[in-house]
């Protein structure tokens, strides 16, 4: 599975409305980072012939999006697989550049539930077999693993919060971050319990927020004002919808999406530059270390010690504050890709690491659920 | 799987075995696994000879949270998976003990609660509680 590798390049980003947009609809928000995409690659909407988007506020979201900006486009794509859609798009519009069945894709999402409900919006009816128990829903499912992650490798309290610590530090050096205020692994400990292990320090944001991206064929993309973001590989995986179906509650699919997406890129973990993993809980960043073999499985906690994925640590992990602290429309997929490409180009400020040439996005959906994995690189990785 | 067309479903035999305040499970003759939730294939084989049969009742905690609302909307309790001695795993809670001493590996035994709206199956620690 080799065929798809540097065929495509992300060759435009935006985002828009990132934390509080109050008083824009969905697609106003989603229209704004879509022109700034737009524009980046020097494309108008008409040059767009493929639309895909994912919307938690209603179905058919690309229908309505290209509707919106006036598109008939010749491939069109809803998927909704929880908060890896996006990056499951990419790989979606990989496949269709690369057979001929569209030239130049954009990728779009949006929420305004920030605004509009304040709380993290649900996509998905109650399963029968759970909510009787009346789990709080992600963040239980997570703090289940947690509580195993806790059992059998001896991961404390402290070092999830060491995650949470870190991603804020990168959101002080990231001016669209909506928490940037210093944040202390005491602060973390004794911030309001929800779900025990779990604060609300150990959960990701509730923000309005949107971001897109348009893909194109790597040999389009060589045309275009901005250095391409080659997606070098791509994989999903997912093994469970429901946390009481995922076989081990310590392992996620990002095993299996991490390890194809590096065969195909022809990469092992140790070359990254940068990595952008999906942080909706501390234990995420935590799991997908260690399946995305950045360290040995139950090492995941003391890797993150002593301030290792932080500024000036071993290895830059969610460099523009995550989930945790940059922004968290709902769905987060999206901005571990635009943070991954804005790091390949040299565009990330005060955050940005020198010489970034290869670098790691990789999404995650449902609760532990769907696990997409993106290896993007600049030209020079080609 | 019988070419009748009507139910009750797996998922409807499931919630009128819990209604008569029995808690089964299903197991497939194919494999000799059991499977939970319930479901029309076993999801270990893919075969659709599935058979019920009353659960043992007996589990272990797998995972475990406590999740602390505010008083009106519930304030805290316990939510676990259960490993039940069949092999399959459920969400559920353990009753009869303070949610945060709910430890991973504690046996615990099921009960059909019929308090409720709706019946369902909670645990309580094995050989002990009240
Ligand atoms: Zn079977």
């Amino acid at each position: 599975m080799t065929g798809l590798r540097g065929k495509s390049a992300i060759v435009g980003v935006g985002t828009y409305g990132l934390g509080e947009a109050p008083g824009l609809s969905e697609y106003e928000i989603m229209t704004g980072a879509i022109e700034r995409a737009l524009g980046e690659a020097g494309l108008r909407a008409k040059d767009v012939d493929a639309v895909f988007c994912t919307s938690m506020q209603q179905n058919m979201g690309s229908l309505t999006l290209a509707e919106y900006l006036g598109i008939q486009p010749r491939f069109s794509d809803s998927t909704v697989i929880g908060g890896s859609s996006n990056l499951a798009q990419v790989l979606i519009a990989m496949m269709a550049i690369e057979t001929g069945v569209c030239e130049t894709a954009l990728i779009a999402y949006a929420s305004n539930q920030r605004s509009t409900s304040g709380r993290l919006v649900s996509s998905s009816k109650p399963d029968p077999y759970e909510a009787p128990y009346n789990p709080r829903q992600p963040i239980t499912s997570y703090a289940l693993s947690a509580s195993r992650h806790m059992h059998e490798f001896g991961t404390t309290r402290e070092q999830f919060a060491e995650v949470a610590v870190a991603a804020r530090a990168w959101a002080a050096m990231n001016p669209e971050a909506f928490m940037r205020d210093p944040l202390t692994i005491e602060d973390v400990l004794s911030a309001r319990p929800i779900s025990d292990p779990f604060t609300v320090r150990d959960c990701c944001l509730v923000t309005d927020g949107a971001g897109a991206l348009v893909v194109t064929s790597a040999a389009r993309a060589k045309d275009m004002p901005k250095p391409a973001a080659y997606v070098l590989g791509a994989a999903m995986a997912h093994w469970h919808r429901y946390i009481a179906n995922m076989p081990d509650l310590t392992v996620t699919a990002a095993s299996e999406s991490g390890a194809r997406a590096y065969e195909m890129a022809g990469v092992k973990p140790s070359d990254f530059d940068v990595v952008e993993v999906y942080d909706a809980f501390t234990i995420n960043t935590i799991m997908f270390l260690e399946d995305l073999g950045f360290c040995p499985k139950g090492e995941g906690g003391r890797f993150v010690e002593d301030g290792a994925i932080a500024p000036g640590g071993t290895l830059p992990v969610n460099t523009n504050g995550g989930g945790l602290s940059c922004c968290h429309p709902g769905m987060y997929g999206m901005f571990p890709v635009i943070e991954t490409v804005r790091q390949l180009r040299g565009e990330a400020g005060d955050r940005q690491i020198d010489g970034a040439a290869l670098g790691l996005a990789h999404g995650n959906g449902g609760v532990f659920s769907s696990q997409v994995s993106l290896v993007l690189g600049t030209q020079a990785t080609l | 799987m019988s070419d009748a067309i009507a139910g009750p479903g797996a998922e409807q035999t499931y919630f009128d075995h819990l209604a008569e305040g029995e808690f089964h499970i299903q197991h497939c003759t194919a494999c000799h696994k059991a499977v939970f939730y319930p479901r029309a294939v076993c999801p270990h084989c893919g075969s659709d000879a599935l058979e019920w049969r009353q659960a043992s009742g007996d589990g272990v905690v797998y995972a475990t949270s406590v999740v602390r609302q505010r008083p009106e909307k519930g304030g805290v309790y316990n939510v676990a998976l259960i490993d039940l001695a069949e092999g399959a795993r459920m969400m559920s809670r353990v009753e009869g003990i303070a949610p945060e001493k709910v430890t991973i590996g504690m046996a615990v035994r099921a009960e059909v609660d019929r308090s409720g709206d709706a019946p369902l199956v909670v645990f309580r620690p094995a050989g002990g509680g009240s």
